[in-house]
């Protein structure tokens, strides 16, 4: 049953990447490097997944250029740029903040403003109406005739 | 205050409109990549001729000679390459414009044979075996093409087959806009 098991998650671990063991750098913290980087990197051909775990042929490209670099002593964010300046932002599954992508990371942030303003707006007004007029003294006669009028009634259903 | 919010609904459904007649044109494509190349100039690559073929290879140098050129990159791997060889033939001679390729990822007697099977438009053709070069030009697959203006600038992008009639006449309008810019 053990057994079965740790096969099992061995052959799911090999799903989630897909990485060759050819690929594999010799220098683990490199290797732990490239993995996190491609993990962000958008495969061009499959679209919606990252280079980590695609089988496409220009990812297995990517992920060995990304090696290449951080051999030659780039940082993660000079490798990031480097296919950047090939590929565009697209590639980056976060996309970066500066101007074009303002709208982007803004709007939520504006749209709660607004709603909240929206909400504040309404509650005011709410507020406004319900503290109105306090009751004339021919209406608080007429509520506690109502009042000794109920609670005779309810005395009679006990009996 | 009143007569604002009256206008809100109106403005919401023009929003939601908008979006709607952009998000459902038919002539928009939601998986077009956009290119980081458009506008900059070519990357920096040399790449060899391929054995066997009697044309010379291609590097970024040969791309800034004065008029505009068509990169093509090609593949005898590559089905809808075959069927784009023919439109790229015609249309080199048709329109008069110097024809490059970029053979990726190739084998060099595949390609020779390929090229001897379909006879040979490009004036040069730069052997990609590893597809370094590919990358260079931020290719997501072949074919692909790439006009380049007559400073060594990439001005125009297709990704796939240039076979379909609106694929040709964009061809056509970005290499007329590409000729005028050379002109003036």
């Amino acid at each position: 049953m053990r057994g079965l098991l740790a096969t099992l998650l061995i052959v799911l671990a090999g799903m989630a990447a897909a990485v060759e063991p050819d690929e594999i750098l010799d220098d683990p913290l490199l290797e732990a490097r490239a993995r996190e980087i491609s993990r962000d990197i958008r495969c061009v051909v499959c679209q919606n997944e990252p280079i980590d775990s695609s089988n496409a042929g220009v990812a297995r490209d990517l992920r060995l250029l990304i090696r290449e670099r951080l051999l030659a002593g780039d940082s993660d964010d000079a490798v990031r740029q480097y296919l950047v300046d090939r590929y565009g932002d697209y590639v980056l599954f976060k996309p970066p903040f500066k101007p074009a992508t303002y709208a982007l990371w803004l709007a939520p942030f504006g749209l709660l403003a607004l709603g909240g303003v929206a909400a504040g707006m309404a509650l005011r007004r709410r507020g406004g109406r319900g503290g109105a007029e306090a009751l004339s003294a021919e209406d608080e006669a007429r509520v506690a005739e109502l009042v000794a009028r109920y609670d005779g009634d309810a005395n009679r259903k006990d009996i | 205050m009143q007569r604002i919010l009256v206008l809100l609904p109106i403005l919401v459904v023009l929003i939601l409109g908008g979006f709607f007649v952009w998000g459902l044109n038919p002539d928009r494509d939601p998986n077009a990549i956009p290119s980081a190349l458009i506008s900059k100039p070519v990357p920096a690559f040399d790449l060899a001729p391929i054995d066997g073929v009697d044309v010379p290879g291609l590097a970024s140098g040969d791309l800034a000679g004065g008029e505009p050129v068509l990169v093509n990159v090609f593949a005898s791997w590559c089905v809808p390459c075959r069927a784009e060889h023919k439109v790229l033939t015609r249309l080199a001679t048709q329109e008069g414009f110097p024809l490059f390729g970029i053979n990726y990822k190739d084998k060099p007697e595949d390609a020779k044979a390929w090229l001897e099977e379909l006879g040979n438009p490009y004036l040069r053709i730069g052997s990609d075996e590893s597809g370094r070069a590919g990358l260079d030009w931020g290719i997501s697959g072949v074919p692909e093409s790439f006009l380049v203006d007559a400073t060594g600038t990439v001005v125009w992008r297709y990704v796939g087959p240039i076979a379909t009639e609106q694929a040709q006449d964009d061809l056509r309008q970005a290499l007329a806009a590409a000729r005028e810019r050379a002109g003036t």
